[in-house]
């Protein structure tokens, strides 16, 4: 069957071959042997210029009549410029009729305040009003103009030089709002192309930073180093080229939506391992840690020298405004050109440069007020003192519900719920609950987490007591008994 | 509009090539020299901040003129100012401050209604909410950042302003770069002016919508784009956008103009698209009763959908507010980031503002106001007119307080500007990347704090330096013609 097969096609191959080759095997054209393969050469030349005479077909291009656009103009409908408001965006803050120092007074009642980040109780320092009264005599109030053209005040100038001198490095610049700081630092140092490593707790304004540096984001898990350590040896593993582009690593010292404190001795032997700069935001951080409240490079004990760059906001421990960068000479000097929110936008108000200058004064004068934080956050997370009666007080270590989820050391005592209830707007819902029962109770005002729907930092809520070393022993136990009580009848159900 | 001349031009480019040239020729002797020295320790496997010609242009043209910006004063911002002076052992590299200073007049601070010193009704109680509420209140706004202050000023800024409800932020920059994301966001279309300021900027691209631009200030090409991509859609997709903002500013404070508002409400009435109004350096200043561009030009309030405006310019305090419907604020204040994450403003800063509006309303009893805004428009629209008889060419439209005077060339920058302080008179000199390569100029911004006499003064200084400088592009009018207006102000 087979060799019938393969008979019959020899067959019809010679037939063909003989077809083909035979009569024209004879012809001789202008002295040129023509073979059958040369017909069909010529057949197919002839076809295909034939084909590129052609008009090709295109579909006609028809651009919209004018009619057209009109009509589309008029179909289209817009969406309303903010989404239809539903009741929990009615909700409005307390209003605070005096200054936000440890007790305030809330509608007309002095209530205990944990809501404000007055970390060294200089809210109402007699030292620093007297200079800004000083300041508001001779300058005024505003700058009434960016740095570049004529906003540059003396006190400025003195101020950058005191948190230089103070922080040990060569040179700071000022920036004229706290939150404005980091997210003009990133931009102006990365840039399209580079690789920045992230926590993925950051707060707003670094995510601001980083998505307006157009540079490639990698975040790792919240204060992990070996999930840190896993994605620089990802990034850096084979990358040839790695000498052109700019490499960094962004952390909090204290991150605002958890209380933790980042291990900064190693993230330094993480990035002189694999050779990336360190930005380091020290907001919460800065005047609270340390022996000297030099912040998280004295707390370790790292030479400043090893983090490239250091921001910080003073709306917090400094009690004023605005915020600094420091650094390295190359490093303050490039921000003074390149960053969009120091070159563009006024400068800080006078008044506020000279706040900042006495309180850094007066930090490095007292030391003995950072132990006195340091000892209110201790009493407040753990307790240990019993007080008159022999009572011992047990701080927030056994509240029903909550856990402290933040650093002994940190001066935001961030509390999460012990079982969530699936979804981070129930959590919210119920801390504010907590809050609001706090304040018109016991006339205690403490927080929740606040998320806008901007942010992309997924941990979980919770409620934040900002500690002070203006808090007296008695605020501190008013508070741990208020969120006892409120906490074990507001989640007894829930638990 | 700026009409370059042709010669002017070509020198222009002829100086920049030159110092391009001369600055690439630097470059390469400093590659040699580095080659041979070694690099700097500790710093092997780390690729350098900037390279190659990203600080080309301050490395090798910004700090040959380094002393002409960020001249430290050492007062107030008023009228007259003591400048510091400083000196250079580095040819300009790094620049040291000495304890002499020199008094000069101001034409370089916005201040245009003059708060921006010690004020006799302002200042007092400044310093009584100082003493109430301390400098700052060290937490955001909804913990426990709100005083009443901060309520009180919120109204009374929807008042002045003439829309519904208000809201306001510690910084002018924050406000323009965290509300435009939480207004339109992914699908949305954002058409902005080609010379918007670097916040708008910023925050359009932060929010992730589309952004195009339409010609400066022209009417008709913003209605020409509009019906473009609303015909074409989203790009690839070609789905209907979600919605649509276009962003003006009141007054451009590089070109001193003032926008063609009436024009440009109408064609977004016409297209359904949303308008937002940058007041920065508009309200307060023009207008009959201070309220800005709307007021000026015969704009209802209720047109636009959303004004902006800073309190640095004006009212002499620093912050930015937001003015429109109610329920937009309200939706602002549930999820804007600068509201939720940033600390609120400084009580002594709000009731500088509070006050600075009461004086401009009249409601300290005294004609303070009205007389401070009669006096802006009078010296504006004097220093701008000696100017243009001078033969300077000034840009801008008049009652605007900000007159650009164009010098184009580089050399001119400092020249115009250090011969300037020689005299006695501190101007503002702008130039890339601030405004297009070719076009850099001089800012004059007057106050309502200098007197007929100061401004007959900086009239002098400016016209000699420009004849001594070669600024003076158009022919000026003959000296008998000026001097009989000069009777006639008189």
């Amino acid at each position: 069957m087979a060799s019938a097969v393969m008979n019959m096609t020899t067959a019809a191959l010679d037939w063909v071959s003989v077809a083909f080759d035979a009569p024209l095997a004879r012809a001789v054209v202008f002295g040129v042997h023509i073979d059958g393969h040369l017909v069909v050469e010529v057949l197919l030349i002839a076809v295909i210029l034939f084909q590129l005479t052609r008009k090709s077909y295109k579909p006609p291009k028809k651009p919209l009549t004018e009619k057209e656009i009109d009509d589309l103009c008029e179909e289209w409908v817009p969406e309303p410029l903010h989404p239809s408001i539903s009741e929990d965006m009615k909700a409005e803050p307390p209003t605070l009729e005096s200054a936000a120092g440890p007790h305030t007074i809330i509608d007309g009642k002095e209530v205990v305040n944990f809501a404000s980040a007055n970390y060294l109780g200089l809210i109402g320092n007699e030292k620093i009003i007297d200079s800004c009264v000083s300041s508001l005599e001779k300058y005024g109030v505003g700058s009434c103009g960016p740095r570049g053209f004529y906003g540059t005040i003396d006190v400025h100038l003195d101020c950058e030089e005191r948190i230089a001198k103070f922080m040990g490095t060569p040179d700071s610049i000022l920036y004229s709002y706290g939150i404005s700081t980091i997210f003009s630092v990133i931009p102006a140092f990365c840039k399209k192309g580079d690789i920045i490593v992230a926590d993925e707790g950051v707060h707003w304004g670094v995510q601001n930073g980083l998505h307006l540096s157009r540079s490639t984001i990698v975040y790792f898990k919240h204060n992990d180093m070996k999930s840190l350590e896993n994605t620089l040896e990802k990034l850096t593993r084979g990358n040839k080229q790695a000498e052109k582009i700019r490499r960094y690593i962004v952390v909090e010292a204290v991150y605002q939506n958890s209380g933790q404190i980042a291990p900064l001795d190693e993230i330094i032997q993480l990035k002189e391992k694999y050779h990336f700069r360190v930005i380091l935001d020290e907001s919460h951080s800065f005047g609270v840690l340390g022996n000297s409240g030099r912040g998280l490079a004295e707390y370790y004990g790292v030479p400043v020298e090893k983090i490239d760059i250091i921001t910080a906001g003073m709306g917090n421990a400094l009690a004023t405004d605005g915020g600094f960068c420091t650094g390295s000479v190359r490093v303050v000097d490039h921000q003074r050109l390149s960053s969009s929110g120091y070159v563009f936008s006024a400068s800080l108000p006078p008044y506020l440069a000279s706040a900042a200058i006495s309180a850094v004064n007066y930090l490095e004068g007292n030391p003995s007020v950072l132990t006195s934080l340091r000892s209110n956050i201790a009493l407040l997370c753990k307790g240990e003192f019993c007080d008159k009666l022999h009572n011992a007080f047990a701080g927030l270590s056994d509240v029903p519900g909550l856990t402290i989820a933040s650093h002994p050391l940190s001066p935001i005592v961030f509390l999460k719920l012990k079982k969530s209830t699936g979804s981070s707007k129930g959590d919210l819902e119920l801390l504010n609950n907590i809050a609001d029962r706090m304040l018109k109770e016991d006339s205690v005002f403490i927080v929740s987490t606040k998320r806008s729907v901007l942010d992309k930092c997924r941990l979980p809520v919770g409620i934040r007591l900002f500690v002070s070393a203006g808090h007296s022993e008695s605020d501190i136990q008013k508070v741990s008994d208020s969120l006892r009580r409120v906490a074990a009848t507001t989640l007894a159900e829930h638990l | 509009m700026v009409r370059l001349p042709y010669l002017t031009a070509l020198t222009t480019l002829f100086s920049y090539g030159l110092l391009f040239a001369f600055g690439q020729l630097r470059d390469f002797f400093r590659k040699i020299i580095d080659w041979s020295k070694s690099t700097s320790k500790g710093l092997e496997g780390y690729a350098p901040i900037c390279l190659g010609l990203e600080d080309f242009y301050t490395r090798r043209l910004y700090l040959r003129i380094q002393d002409c910006f960020c001249r430290p004063i050492a007062s107030a911002p008023d009228a007259w100012i003591d400048v510091v002076e400083r000196y250079s052992n580095d040819n300009n590299k790094t620049l040291h401050r000495t304890s002499n200073t020199t008094k000069c007049l101001n034409l370089g601070s916005y201040n245009y209604l003059g708060f921006a010193a010690a004020d006799e009704y302002c200042t007092p109680r400044v310093i009584e909410s100082l003493k109430k509420y301390s400098s700052s209140t060290c937490s955001i706004r909804v913990d426990g950042g709100t005083t009443d202050l901060h309520n009180e000023l919120e109204e009374l800024v929807a008042r002045f302003v003439g829309k519904p409800a208000a809201i306001t932020f510690g910084m002018g920059y924050v406000t323009n770069s965290a509300i435009i994301p939480i207004l339109i966001g992914k699908g949305g279309l954002i058409i902005s002016d080609s010379l918007n300021h670097n916040s708008i900027v910023n925050g359009a691209r932060g929010s992730g919508a589309a952004v195009r631009v339409f010609q400066h200030n022209n009417p008709s090409h913003l209605e020409e784009v509009l019906r473009e991509l609303i015909a074409e859609g989203q790009p690839r997709t070609h789905r209907p956008w979600k919605k649509i903002i276009v962003i003006v500013e009141g007054i451009y404070s590089m070109e001193g103009e003032l926008c063609q508002l009436p024009e440009i409400i109408s064609v977004c009435k016409k297209y359904k698209a949303y308008t937002y109004l940058d007041e920065a350096h508009s309200i307060g200043a023009v207008g009959k009763t201070g309220r800005g561009v709307c007021e000026l030009l015969g704009v209802d309030p209720a047109d636009v959908d959303i004004m902006m405006g800073t309190f640095t310019k004006s009212f002499g305090s620093c912050g930015g507010y937001i003015a429109a419907s109610k329920e937009i604020i309200r939706y602002l204040k549930y999820g804007c980031p600068a509201h939720l994450y940033a600390t609120s403003m400084s009580p002594p800063a709000v009731q500088q503002v509070i006050s600075a509006i009461k004086v401009i309303l009249g409601e300290d009893g005294s004609s303070r106001g009205a007389q401070k805004l009669a006096h802006i428009r009078e010296n504006s629209n004097f220093f701008r007119s000696e100017l243009q008889k001078m033969g300077f060419e000034v840009l801008g439209d008049s009652d605007s307080p900000v007159m650009p005077i164009m010098l184009y060339n580089p050399a001119k920058i400092p020249a115009f500007s250090r011969e300037c302080l020689k005299q006695n008179v501190a101007v503002v000199t702008v130039a890339f990347p601030a405004t297009p390569l070719l076009l850099a100029r001089a800012r004059i911004c007057i106050s309502a704090a200098h007197s007929r006499e100061d401004l007959i003064k900086g009239l002098e200084v400016i016209s000699k330096v420009g004849d001594l400088v070669g600024i003076k592009y158009f022919p000026a009018e003959p000296p008998n013609h000026q001097g009989h207006d000069h009777k006639k102000l008189e």
